[in-house]
């Protein structure tokens, strides 16, 4: 068996969950490849062949794969993936986006977001919004799978020596182009890697009081996130959103401030190995999955935290 | 130009699932079942394109059983012109949905397919990128704008570290996401008109489609309930709590 990984990356950085994809493949077995493709790349294919456990890094770099655009990027991974006997991408916006039209080119079905790997082709995955865990068997020649990163922990990010080869396939199928992005920029960690994540919900009542939060973050080093009725409200962006449609977490401590605890909410978070609440409400669900509970007015409670923390 | 919007029966948002005692799924007797909310948001973005003028006709199709009028009746209600049924009481998987609905857009030949982004059922999202796979055509996913300008369409999509926008030619697949729109309610009237709009009601063996699948669900369980956790009595307690006896900070 060789498993193709494709690389999660932004065109100049190998992206963590790169490093959870891997270590999926690792827990199939076999030797593990990795696309890297993009434009001006280099220095993510570099950080990739430093994976350990990689044997083989395939660099794709093409003005066609900037942005990676689905329509050119899914006919090359398809082209690719033929002689593997699985391709891997982490269920991130790029995976979820590219990888169902390369299961589609090659006419199998694709296994979403698993969460554990039970064989080489038995995986396990969440249904309704994680209120049920699938066992879901592939028969597929080549299996296609989104890796949900917070089923897997990391890969080491050095201590590989991997080959790397170059791919001159080019596929532009000329339907779509980039048009431009708005990014979000903040020198806090990102969400989905943060060891704490320190998350806000309707609670806060506007996007001023989320200060409170900024400020508690950086204290604990943290992340901040939200529900997704806070940003319903446009008290903070939707990149923000923690939640069975937004960003899955799974840190070692979530602080949830101002959250009832919607069942959407929880599919994002009930992972995280210790959960705080913080809420006015005693019988808000959020309650329910918190290994440590407080009632109390979120207002004096979170400065009070962020001094003694 | 005509909009094809594709609509799936599932279990309703609100509804607190339970898992079979026997392991072969999660229990849908007697549960409501509602038009996906994706999917509505996909009818209401259709719409609204009619209202603009862009679109023509709005045809909207559903894979699935017969109840599954219930949901295009809702969509015809909301604005839809006409709507297509392709008749299955089989699980179907994104793949063979995708099949389907590439032989429905082969047959009506719209200029832009919107889809919900993923059901909230099977949370698969794979559907529109696999149509958009058979079709060749461009796809524009997880969607919080879409302008349609000449023969093309722009749509903003929603990434993980903020906003894309591309450019797609026409025609395209839109997928989705929560923020494109806000969806409408229908009107009494409007309810009482849509049960006179045309439905069509195929079979998959019409369309000369195969549903095989690759996939199979060998069991569903339900998922491990994390142990009820205590009450802390102020701010100082928690602390303690957090660095002498979970030791996370």
């Amino acid at each position: 068996m060789t498993i193709l990984v494709i690389a999660e990356h932004d065109g100049k950085a190998l992206a963590p969950a790169t490093l959870n994809t891997v270590a999926a493949a690792a827990k199939i077995g076999g030797d593990i490849n990795v696309l890297v493709a993009g434009q001006g790349v280099g220095a993510v294919a570099e950080a990739a062949g430093a994976i350990a456990g990689v044997a083989k890094v395939l660099v794709a770099d093409n003005a066609a794969y900037a942005h990676q655009l689905p329509e050119n990027v899914a006919p090359l991974v398809a082209e690719l993936g033929k002689g593997y006997s699985h391709i891997l991408a982490a269920a991130t916006s790029n995976g979820k986006n590219i990888l169902p039209r390369v299961a589609a080119q090659l006419d199998v079905d694709q296994i979403s977001e698993i969460v554990s790997v039970e064989s080489a082709d038995t995986f396990k995955r969440p249904i309704y919004a994680g209120n049920a865990i699938a066992t879901v068997q592939s028969t597929a020649p080549v299996k296609v799978i989104t890796v949900r990163a917070t089923g897997f922990d990391p890969v080491a990010a050095q201590g590989g020596s991997a080959v790397v080869e170059a791919v001159t396939a080019v596929h532009d199928a000329g339907t779509s182009s980039f048009v431009g992005e708005e990014l979000a920029k903040s020198d806090r960690p990102e969400l989905t890697a943060a060891k704490i994540v320190v998350s806000g919900g309707r609670g806060m009542q506007n996007g001023d009081n989320f200060k409170h939060l900024y400020a508690l973050a950086d204290k604990l080093g943290a992340a901040v996130g939200a529900s997704r009725a806070a940003v319903d409200a446009g008290f903070v962006p939707n990149d923000m959103q923690v939640g069975q449609t937004g960003k899955i977490v799974a840190p070692q401590l979530y602080i949830a401030v101002g959250i009832s605890g919607a069942i959407q909410h929880l599919a994002g978070m009930k992972d995280s190995k210790v959960i705080v609440a913080i809420n006015k409400d005693e019988e808000a669900p959020i309650f329910q999955v918190a290994d440590y509970g407080l009632v109390a007015d979120l207002f004096e409670a979170v400065p009070e935290l962020e001094k003694l923390v | 130009m005509k909009v094809l919007v594709a609509v799936k029966r599932v279990v309703d948002y609100n509804v607190k699932v339970r898992v079979k005692a026997d392991n072969s799924g999660v229990d849908l007797a007697n549960v409501k079942m509602s038009m996906n909310p994706f999917c509505e948001i996909a009818v209401e973005e259709a719409v609204r394109l009619k209202e603009k003028g862009v679109a023509t006709e709005i045809v909207v199709v559903s894979i699935g059983p017969t109840t599954a009028q219930e949901q295009l009746r809702t969509a015809l209600a909301l604005g839809a012109d006409r709507a297509i049924l392709v008749e299955s009481t089989e699980d179907l998987t994104s793949l063979a949905v995708a099949k389907l609905l590439k032989a429905v857009v082969d047959k009506e030949q719209p200029q832009l397919v919107i889809l919900g982004k993923q059901a909230i059922d099977s949370d698969n999202n794979q559907t529109g990128q696999m149509l958009a796979a058979l079709t060749g055509y461009g796809q524009g996913t997880f969607a919080s704008k879409v302008e349609v300008a000449g023969d093309t369409v722009a749509v903003t999509r929603e990434i993980d570290g903020g906003a894309q926008t591309v450019s797609l030619k026409l025609p395209a697949i839109v997928t989705t996401d929560l923020r494109l729109n806000e969806p409408r309610y229908a009107s009494l009237p409007n309810i009482m008109k849509a049960k006179k709009k045309p439905l069509e009601v195929l079979t998959p063996d019409a369309l000369g489609v195969s549903t095989a699948s690759t996939n199979k669900t060998l069991k569903v369980e339900a998922p491990a309930a994390r142990s009820a956790g205590i009450k802390v009595k102020s701010v100082a307690e928690l602390v303690e709590k957090l660095k002498n006896e979970a030791k996370v900070i």
